[in-house]
């Protein structure tokens, strides 16, 4: 078991390379680098200024020369400064010789969003067993086409736009909800109950979005692995012992049910930090998928390459997090494991 | 299109739905000048770095420009007035500028703003260590110096003509705080000192910025206390808060301009409409080292085949102008006697004959050869509109025309840096001052210069080198018109449109002129004023 793990961490490390080496190569291909966005059509600014900059950054390096300089950063665990102009850190906050703080960038983006994220996902897997569990069990009787067309209608609608509609209907025609933004103004004066009353009720609507399109996914497999157990002769051979309809649903077919649950979990970790794009925009949530985003617009090489390394590292461990937890969930596998 | 679409859908649905029973404000009502209160605005982006010569985006000036003071700046008309300078002298032979600047004034922090600052300036601008774009500029100056505390001299080896401007751009730094730092890298850009109407109250990364008003500021205390800008990346997200009252002001687009706003009279009573020039214009523009557009019977075909107008309606829904001249309609360096070419298919066909294109299954051909090239442009939902209208116009009278979208990065370099395109709808900005050297002369053909559709003339060459060096204002009125009737007899760009900047401005604001003066609406805003009675609970602030 501990060899496996230790082969399992000791591969980690080849794949890393490669996935950085494509990403960067793949993220170079793109025409264009920070200093053609940040003043291409600027008639102020000169080419020779631009080209200046391009040394400082060393753009005008060979690409290979780019990647070593890279690599060797990153060996130290240093993800560097942004190119942007504010030259932020690109993982944590660093002391300049005055004793002034320049927070980094992912430090401040990714807390928000993995906030957000964590209440997604435990939204929608705790909604999900039990729409997939009652859809089971009335498996083809009205209960469980309504919640098959509940679930996909979530699924199609587009989220922003929903998302508009219950901004104006809650927040502007009538004033329950805020409309965007992760405080209100005046937050820094508040008591700590009323500052998390009033994140709270920033976060209402950008988790309701996120959620919605998700059940669909998740509830169907919960509904269609129970059917599958309860067709299973364990389940007859339950029933006929006499046990109640309650320990039969619960005990014995959702537990059982919820074994694929474990992977696709596993599978969501780098998904928790990755934020969407769309919903950040509207909400005006300065997380990590508009991070992101405008990194990649503006050839902000560094944070590009941060953000892509840790969310490899974190699939990788996601993978490996979810086989060991499969294993310690099912005897089964653990047999097949320690063969 | 996201916009349009939940904007309809907005009045189709909630049009009717009586929004909630709030006491009705009249919002009218005149009140007196008082000071306090607070003003809060969105911007879709993050300021970068508050050392505007440093930072290249637009956000970053915005801000900057509330904090910070150059030595000139412009007055409501558009004329230059002093800023820390008092007054200016340019000497005879246009070779030295004498800035005598206001004594006694102090940057926030109560330190004496000096020349040693203006003199600090000039040397971190121009310094080759500098990241900034902006250098060239000052490095035209061979010589500053300060004679004393009060007085700073600017020598240049030639005439330079656009040098006040570039000295009404500047933003002056304190050399106090900044002589030991590296001004790429220094704390200074997130919490700077300044001179201005505003100073840096707290900055939440990500979420809002604070303005407070300056104590020290050298043209007087601001009326408004505190400013307060919310990040809010999504414009429908922004009218919202807007709408909701929860954002004072914001720029808005054609159709919440003359489609949202007249069918919702509630909206009317509480925010006001403004509408000005705007800074920029779009243009079609060839690629002149590229047939046919070498030929100039071709370009003027295709001037005469596109309706301006019907662009005009369409995309900005009527709100833009026609222009002739690269520069702001209104202003003093506009051309005014130049002669528009209008909308007229049969002369851009007899135009066609003329050199040598028939007719062959509705398509003009020359030499076997069909006159059909393609458009290129970048994200931006107006400009494919306007493409779209040319590829219909140009159509009609027989040229086959395709359009492509680009996002702007590859765009940029893919295409308009080699020089791999036949024809682009894009705009320039209308500038205050009037030289279009980087722009037209045919020494900046080079990959990554401006002139990259290729135009060169010489008569234009000798213009622009004239202009540069020639500072008395008539005589560079005559230069800068002949330039601009050349530039239109020649037709290297048609130009589309500039279309008018909007404003929504919540009506508790007040202060703001009616009739917007030549240097925008937002020219007099440290005049502008919350009276009490309208202030929304601001206990917290």
């Amino acid at each position: 078991m501990l060899k496996y793990l230790l082969k399992r961490i000791l591969w980690m490390i080849p794949m890393l390379i490669g996935i950085s080496l494509i990403s960067f190569f793949i993220m170079h291909l793109a025409p264009g680098d920070i200093t053609s966005n940040e003043s291409a059509f600027n008639p102020k600014a000169s080419e020779e200024s631009r080209q200046k900059l391009r040394e400082m950054y060393n753009l005008d390096k060979p690409i290979l020369v780019q990647y070593g300089l890279w690599l060797k950063r990153i060996a130290k665990l240093d993800f560097g400064n942004s190119f942007a102009s504010h030259q932020r850190p690109v993982l944590w906050q660093e002391k300049d010789k005055n004793g002034n703080i320049k927070p980094g960038l992912i430090q401040k983006a990714l807390p928000i969003t993995l906030l957000i994220n964590l209440l997604t996902i435990f939204l929608i897997f705790s909604i999900s067993i039990v729409l997939g569990t009652i859809a089971a069990i009335r498996k083809n009787k009205i209960p469980d086409r309504l919640i098959t067309l509940f679930v996909f209608v979530g699924f199609a609608i587009p989220g922003f736009w929903l998302a508009l509609l219950l901004m104006y209907s809650l927040g502007v025609s009538n004033q329950i909800l805020p409309i965007s933004g992760l405080h209100s103004i005046g937050y820094e004066q508040m008591s700590p109950i009323t500052q998390f009353i009033d994140m709270l009720k920033h976060l209402i609507l950008p988790v309701f979005i996120s959620c919605l399109s998700g059940l669909a996914g998740i509830s169907l497999y919960v509904r269609n692995g129970m059917i599958e157990i309860l067709n299973q002769d364990f389940i007859k051979t339950a029933r006929a012992k006499g046990l109640y309809e309650k320990k039969v649903i619960f005990v014995h077919t959702l537990k059982n049910a919820l074994l694929p649950l474990i992977t696709i979990l596993g599978l969501s970790i780098p998904g928790l930090i990755g934020g969407s794009v769309i919903a950040e925009s509207i909400f005006a949530i300065p997380g990590m998928g508009k991070l992101f985003y405008d990194a990649v617009l503006m050839r902000d090489f560094p944070v590009v390459m941060g953000i892509l390394t840790i969310g490899s590292i974190l699939t990788l461990l996601g993978n490996l997090i979810a086989d060991l937890a499969y294993a310690w969930a099912d005897p089964r596998i653990r047999r097949g494991l320690s063969k | 299109m996201r916009l349009i679409l939940t904007s309809l859908f907005f009045i189709c649905l909630f049009g009717c739905n009586k929004s909630q029973t709030e006491d009705v404000i009249n919002f009218d009502e005149e009140a007196s000048q008082e000071s306090g209160g607070t003003l809060t605005n969105a911007m879709i982006g993050e300021p970068n770095n508050l050392i505007a010569m440093i930072a290249g985006d637009g956000a970053s000036s915005a801000i900057a420009g509330q904090i910070f003071n150059s030595l000139l700046k412009y007055d409501e008309n558009l004329e230059f007035e002093g800023d820390l300078a008092k007054s200016w002298e340019v000497s005879e032979d246009y070779k030295t500028i004498k800035f005598n600047l206001k004594t006694q004034k102090k940057w926030s922090d109560d330190q004496p703003i000096t020349c040693k600052d203006v003199l600090f300036t000039w040397k971190a601008v121009t310094h080759p260590d500098t990241r900034t774009p902006y250098g060239s500029d000052y490095q035209l100056v061979s010589s500053a110096e300060c004679i004393n505390d009060y007085q700073f001299i600017a020598k240049y080896n030639e005439p330079y003509a656009p040098a006040l401007e570039t000295w009404a751009s500047l933003h002056i730094l304190p050399e106090h705080l900044l002589k030991d730092e590296d001004i790429n890298n220094t704390f200074f850009s997130l919490n700077p000192v300044g001179s201005n109407y505003f100073a840096l109250d707290s900055w939440v990364t990500g979420q809002q910025l604070k303005l407070k008003a300056n104590p020290n500021a050298i043209h007087g205390k601001p009326l408004i206390e505190n400013k307060v800008s919310r990040i809010i990346p999504d414009l429908s997200s922004q009218f919202m808060e807007l709408i909701a009252g929860n954002i004072d002001l914001m720029s808005i687009n054609p159709i919440q301009y003359s489609r949202v706003f007249p069918n919702r009279s509630e909206l009317n009573n509480k925010i006001n409409l403004y509408k000005e020039m705007g800074n920029g214009y779009t243009y079609f523009g060839f690629n002149l080292n590229k047939k046919p557009f070498d030929d100039i019977n071709i370009r003027k075909a295709i001037s005469y085949a596109i309706d301006r107008q019907e662009i005009i309606d369409g995309v900005l829904l009527g709100l833009g102008e026609e222009i002739t001249s690269p520069y702001k309609p209104g202003t003093y360096w506009e051309n005014k006697n130049i002669k528009k070419l209008s909308f007229n298919p049969q002369k851009a066909k007899e135009l066609l004959e003329k050199s040598g294109y028939h007719l062959n299954n509705n398509i003009y051909e020359k030499d076997g050869i069909p006159l059909s090239f393609e458009i290129l442009t970048n994200q931006n939902k107006q400009r494919e509109m306007t493409a779209v209208l040319i590829q219909r116009r140009l159509q009609d009278i027989g040229i086959d025309v395709s359009i492509r979208v680009i996002e702007w990065a590859s765009f940029v370099n893919r295409f308009i840096k080699t020089g791999e395109f036949q024809a682009v709808v894009l705009g320039w900005s209308l500038s205050l001052d009037p030289d279009q050297y980087s722009i037209w002369h045919s020494s900046q053909q080079g990959p990554g210069q401006f002139n990259f559709i290729g135009y060169s003339n010489k008569t234009v060459d000798d213009l622009l080198e004239k202009g540069r060096r020639e500072l008395n204002k008539e005589k560079r009125k005559a230069i800068y018109d002949e330039f601009s009737s050349i530039l239109y007899e020649d037709q290297p760009i048609v130009y589309l449109y500039a279309g008018y900047g909007l404003s929504a401005i919540h009506k508790k604001i007040k202060g703001v002129k009616k009739l917007s003066p030549p240097a925008g609406i937002y020219h007099n805003d440290y005049e502008w004023f919350v009276p009490t009675k309208f202030r929304r609970n601001e206990m917290s602030l």
